[in-house]
């Protein structure tokens, strides 16, 4: 009897899955989205219970329990700046959980064919996907170094250990006996899978999340494959297309392809410095930041991955709201790949309570930088430098950029003038109508909220 | 039909419903699609609970299907519960504005 009700929970949990993404195309219906995506993860795992396959309860029951005990904690206590590494610590764990489930197919079972082909598909992506989350993780949380670490021939060592790989997934499902042959399969998945961050830099991080999630999306979906279950193939598809879809809006807004991404080591071909003079800059203090911005009209912020950095996004609302009472329209200009991951300045500014119908993208935001007043740019470099636009030789050209260099006056909050990630100059900073806010921008906004306060006093 | 090739229908229907629905995504909501799509993603659980609960199960099956289960179990609530803890600070516009 329970034999045949798990099917039926299994399409009800599909089902979920799909409204889940449906329902995220809007914040109004997103949250509903959670809990039919709750749901559906319920009704798999009940359905899953109830199969005559399963005896044993105890250690799965164990492993819900310990799951949850890390779990909860993570949700609750993680703050949301650490979004970035927090994703790519869940790629890690979904990428090795299906691994791990792959290995013990093939131990189980020794599978032949077309099962043996899912299932080292399934292995060869996910063993490489945890190394390659965590990874990512330790560039993220600063445990490793940002900057990416290049070497003579990397490109061949990385492609000769990933046709390593390859070749011996082949010969395991040519030959699924030849039990030796899977541990060195596995240890050169995970081997790829650190030398293929070692070259990439912080700047490609929503690209590259964007990319594992895929990819621990496919190994899941892999699984059903060697499973036979529709439901791990549905929901691996969905989680495969999300990611790959993301990157490829990455990708587009950095005017970059894959490969480039992947292979180009971005950021180390600027060793030639064309302008090693160093150019007049015009900075300000707090005082006259303030009185520009009080005396605006329209202001447009642009935040970069600095103001993750600095924490900025709490001081920033306050500024948002004095200026706001005061008639000024003040609005966001959000860059696709501003910050670490896909959307990463949204949710550090609806964190920080401004309405998202302030946040604007760079398509409905760019016609409007002529008339606007004041462009204030908080730790992003690379996202508004002209050079993309008008210097065919720089590496940036035809990178879409957010305008701001086209507003009436420009303020650029910057610690110093070191270029950014990238290494590339930024003209933007030697415009006669720019002004360099040089500090942290954390304090620097916090004196000109100051100022704007006592303004308002003085009045 | 064989079993696969229903399994690959499936796979490339799931994959375009899925470019269909993503595409539609604000980038507003990005982030919190990546840590839900991460949630999804946890119905590896389904084959870990079936290595795990096997009566013949080795040792060895075991202990790695008692890992998947805790990492898909992390995985699954941790993303439930960050997605929303996200999505709750989507405020159209907060009190004490216009």
């Amino acid at each position: 009897m329970t034999e045949s009700i798990y099917p039926a929970l299994y399409i009800l949990a599909a089902a979920g899955f799909i409204l889940a993404i449906k329902w995220m195309n809007s914040p109004a219906t997103a949250r509903r989205g959670v809990i039919v995506g709750e749901i559906g993860m319920l009704l798999a795992v009940v359905g899953t219970l109830l199969r005559h396959e399963v005896i044993n309860y105890e250690w799965i029951l164990i492993a819900f329990f310990v799951g949850s005990a890390i779990g909860v904690p993570i949700a609750y206590i993680m703050p949301m700046t650490a979004v970035p590494q927090r994703t790519a610590f869940s790629h890690a764990c979904g990428a090795l959980a299906s691994a791990l489930i792959g290995t013990a197919e093939y131990y189980r079972r020794m599978p032949h064919g077309f099962v043996m082909g899912a299932l080292v598909l399934e292995t060869l992506l996910g063993f490489l996907t945890f190394t390659a989350s965590m990874m990512a993780f330790g560039k993220l949380q600063e445990v490793l170094p940002q900057r990416p670490i290049l070497y003579r021939g990397q490109n061949f060592v990385n492609l000769g250990i990933f046709s390593g790989a390859v070749a011996l997934g082949v010969a395991l499902i040519a030959r699924p006996e030849t039990t030796w042959l899977y541990p060195v399969f596995a240890l050169l998945a995970l081997l790829f899978g650190v030398l293929l961050i070692i070259p990439i830099g912080g700047a490609d991080m929503p690209t590259v999340i964007a990319l594992l999630n895929s990819y621990a999306g496919l190994s899941a979906s892999a699984m059903g494959f060697a499973l036979n279950n529709k439901l791990l193939i549905i929901a691996g598809a969905l989680d495969g297309s999300s990611g790959f879809i993301l990157a490829v809006i990455m990708c587009r807004a950095m005017n970059r392809s894959f490969s480039n991404v992947l292979f180009g080591a971005f950021g180390t071909i600027q060793t030639s410095a064309k302008q090693v003079t160093a150019r007049p800059v015009r900075s300000a203090s707090p005082e006259e930041a303030a009185e520009i911005l009080d005396a605006a009209r329209s202001v447009v912020i642009v935040p970069g991955y600095g103001m993750a950095v600095a924490q900025a996004q709490h001081k920033l609302r306050e500024m948002y709201d004095v200026l706001m009472k005061r008639g000024v329209d003040v609005r966001f200009a959000i860059h696709p790949v501003a910050g670490r991951m896909p959307g990463h300045m949204n949710v550090l500014l609806a964190e920080a309570d401004v309405p998202y119908d302030r946040l604007a993208e760079m398509d409905d935001i760019n016609p409007e930088f002529p008339r606007t007043d004041v462009a204030l740019i908080i730790g992003a470099n690379d996202v508004v430098n002209p050079a993309a636009r008008t210097d065919k030789t720089s590496p940036l050209a035809g990178m879409p950029i957010l305008n701001a260099y086209e507003a009436q006056t420009i303020m650029v909050i910057k610690r110093s003038m070191n270029p950014g990630f990238a290494g590339i100059d930024n003209d933007l900073y030697y415009m006669d109508k720019t002004l360099m806010l040089f500090g942290d921008a954390k304090v620097f906004v916090s004196s000109i909220v100051k100022e704007l306060n006592t303004a308002v006093a003085a009045r | 039909m064989s079993s696969y090739e229903v399994a690959i229908w499936v796979f490339m229907l799931a994959a375009f419903l899925g470019f269909e629905l993503i595409r539609r995504v604000s980038p507003l909501l990005h982030t919190p699609l990546m840590s839900l799509t991460n949630a999804i993603s946890a119905i590896a659980v389904v084959g870990a609970i079936l290595i795990t609960g096997e009566k013949e199960a080795t040792t060895l099956t075991r202990v790695l299907g008692f890992s998947a289960v805790v990492l898909s179990t992390i995985n699954a609530v941790s993303g439930y519960l960050i997605t929303d803890r996200m999505l709750k600070m989507f405020k159209k516009r907060g009190p004490g504005q216009k």
